[in-house]
């Protein structure tokens, strides 16, 4: 920390910042690669659809980007992610609902101007709750405070509490629970089992069209590209540094005079933030919501991806979410039965081998082998980075 | 009530006295509905004369088989977990995953149910006005004899005094030269038979599929966390508190808000005691 304030006093703001954000030059190259890979090589190879899909797997990216940072960085297993992940799909899918279902296009139904799942269940009027989502400002700025004020809520008794790990992880799957049971029983408040679908426009603007959806690719990678800069430099902090400090010894930390429980309450917040902002953007490239992309499977699912691509690595958590979205994608089109087995044998074989996952990999296997070509060609460094991108480079920052 | 408790027994050694968190012990108790169910068919099938009498020998057998299940997943995933709970978490979750698959791909994904003998059909008319079934007193009474079973276990015999003192002091115990390894193998492996043994029972209630594990797990997961890790007592208390209050709150409302309303009141209690009702100390 000393030495970070003296680089800001006596050199520039520029590389203070660098410092932050990448670390070295290491991080610069891995963020440089990710950049590439979303913004200029996806793009190019895939059509369409496929770009649609892997936008669809960036937005779980978010999650597990709120995951390192809660459960990688800070030790705070959440299985509950999904929770997040939904609410700020529905506040989403609640603004764009309300947009499809004017007045003229819902004529036929017995109370205009009202989402259909509602007429379908006797509700005459729009309940209070939906009037924010009129809004589009209204709507973004919930998307962002409401999981952060709900996660302070779920988590500030607990952690004041002293809930350890496991039951903590416990309750936020039941709150999971919970939410699922919510949704899936108030039929005319959110449309019940089938969720919210039908979504067509965002301020007359279509979403379905070919066009729309590249466009919102583009948006989702960029917005994702931020909040890794943001985590990184979160996590840089003397706050990132305390979060990993009392993962490892905590009660260390609490004898040095730290509040350990205002940090945790902030990084779980964080998480659910992120998961949010990654909720919306699903429904903007899907085009709808439902309660089972929200349960606990999938809550867990995206502790599977966080895992897979190392808990503690924030690049790595986005070549998890890509690698397992797709192999799902691909094995459970040809082989559904066997992909459970698969997927099921593959987790137990992270847990036990790889605890750190594909940044571990990295780090340990492909790391030491990829020094030893930069100091054969010490010079040529368009080398390295070409063959990082085969081999899903993952580059683990300030631990 | 019974269920809730049944549900938790297994655990509360597992989870309460172990501190090893089993994300597939729903798919133990789902092991042993559908030891349960296949023995019936075969029985109904090959030796009709043991139609009656076949549950009770059903009994041994699904605990025997959740008790050879779980010492193999014990030796081969739990034993290199324990310094990491989280990644038990984890990793049992795969195991559940491929143990659902597993009942799918092996058995059939079509709910399949017990064919009950008559006697646990009928119902016993306490009163002119009061009616029980069988099946739900013979349910009590296994609970009853579970429970007790399990305080003589782990109060009285051999084993179950290495599975506490392992649980209060792992080096101390190996340095007086028990085997805490086998002790643990072997703990594990007896909540596996009883979860099996309470799966069994639930045949009589509702029917099995390859996914029923997921109704189970959160409850079975919230009685024991609400009644405290590691006290018996604290589960059978919590085990009521759960029973009555979503009995009472389904009569007013539909199942799905009902349930959403039990949830949150736990949530609220345990706000208040962050560690449950009745808390002991247990490994950390």
């Amino acid at each position: 920390m000393m030495n970070n304030l003296q680089k800001y006093s006596d050199s520039s703001i520029k590389k203070f910042l660098f410092e932050r954000f990448f670390k070295n030059k290491e991080g610069v190259i891995g963020f440089a690669i990710i950049a590439v890979l979303l913004l200029v090589l996806f793009p190019t190879i895939f059509s369409t659809f496929r770009l649609n899909m892997i936008g669809k797997y960036l937005c779980y990216a978010f999650v597990s980007l709120g995951l390192v940072m809660c459960w990688g960085r800070a030790g705070i297993l959440s299985l509950g992610q999904g929770l997040f992940f939904g609410l700020g799909g529905y506040c989403m899918a609640m603004f764009l609902k309300l947009e499809a279902s004017d007045p003229e296009s819902t004529a036929i139904q017995t109370t205009p101007g009202i989402p259909d799942f509602m007429d379908w269940n006797q509700i005459t009027e729009l309940p209070a709750m939906w009037y924010p989502f009129k809004s589009l400002s209204l709507t973004i700025l919930l998307i962002l405070t409401l999981p952060a004020i709900l996660a302070y809520i779920m988590s500030v008794f607990y952690f004041k509490g002293r809930v350890t790990g496991v039951v903590f992880a416990i309750l936020t799957q039941s709150m999971v629970a919970c939410a699922w049971y919510f949704i899936v029983g108030n039929q005319g408040l959110f449309g019940g089992i089938n969720g919210i679908t039908d979504l067509k426009t965002l301020k007359g603007w279509d979403i379905r069209s070919e066009e729309a959806q590249t466009t919102l690719y583009f948006v989702c990678c960029i917005l994702l590209l931020i909040t890794i800069l943001l985590s990184r430099y979160i996590m840089s902090t003397r706050l990132g540094r305390v979060l990993v400090a009392q993962r490892d010894k905590e009660m260390r930390v609490r004898f040095s005079g730290y509040s350990i429980t205002s940090f945790k309450i902030f990084v779980f917040c964080l998480a659910g933030v992120v998961s949010s902002i990654g909720g919306a953007m699903f429904t903007l490239q899907v085009g709808f919501m439902s309660p089972n992309l929200i349960g606990i499977k999938p809550s867990i699912d995206m502790v599977i991806f966080t895992a897979v691509g190392g808990r503690e690595s924030l690049l790595g958590a986005v070549y998890g979410a890509l690698a397992v979205n797709a192999a799902k994608t691909t094995f459970s089109e040809a082989y559904p039965n066997l992909w459970t087995f698969i997927y099921g044998a593959t987790f137990i074989i992270i847990v036990l081998f790889l605890p750190k996952g594909l940044a571990g990999l990295y780090e340990n296997f492909i790391k030491p082998q990829l020094y030893k070509i930069i100091c054969k060609f010490s010079s040529k460094k368009t080398e390295d980075s070409d063959d990082s991108t085969n081999l899903k480079p993952t580059v683990t920052d300030a631990k | 009530m019974c269920i809730y408790a049944l549900m938790g027994l297994g655990l509360y050694i597992i989870f309460g006295q172990m501190g090893v968190i089993n994300m597939a012990h729903a798919e133990f108790l789902v092991l042993g509905s559908y030891t349960m169910c296949l023995f019936s068919q075969l029985v109904t099938e090959h030796m009709p004369f043991l139609t009656n009498y076949y549950v009770v020998l059903a009994i041994p057998l699904s605990f025997g088989i959740a008790f050879g299940v779980g010492y193999l997943v014990e030796w081969s995933l739990i034993s290199r977990l324990y310094k990491r709970p989280l990644d038990t978490l984890l990793a049992t979750w795969g195991l559940s995953l491929i143990m659902q698959q597993s009942f799918r791909t092996f058995i059939g994904a079509r709910e399949t149910s017990a064919t009950l003998p008559e006697w646990l059909l009928g119902s016993w008319s306490a009163t002119d006005t009061i009616d029980i079934p069988v099946s739900g007193l013979v349910l009590l009474g296994l609970t009853i004899l579970l429970t007790l079973g399990l305080i003589f276990y782990t109060k009285k015999t051999r084993m179950g005094l290495r599975m506490q003192a392992t649980t209060q002091n792992r080096e101390m115990t190996g340095a007086l030269g028990i085997n805490t390894k086998m002790t643990d193998r072997f703990s594990f492996a007896i909540a596996c038979g009883i979860s099996g043994i309470a799966g069994a029972f639930f045949t009589t209630m509702a029917s099995t599929s390859p996914s029923a594990g997921e109704n189970y797990i959160v409850d079975s997961f919230l009685v024991l966390v609400v009644g405290g890790l590691g006290s018996l007592a604290g589960l059978f208390v919590s085990a009521g508190f759960l029973a009555l209050l979503s009995s009472i709150l389904e009569f007013f409302m539909t199942g799905s808000i009902a349930k959403v309303i039990l949830y949150v009141i736990i949530f609220i209690t345990l706000m208040k005691f962050t560690k449950g009702i009745f808390y002991s100390k247990v490994r950390s």
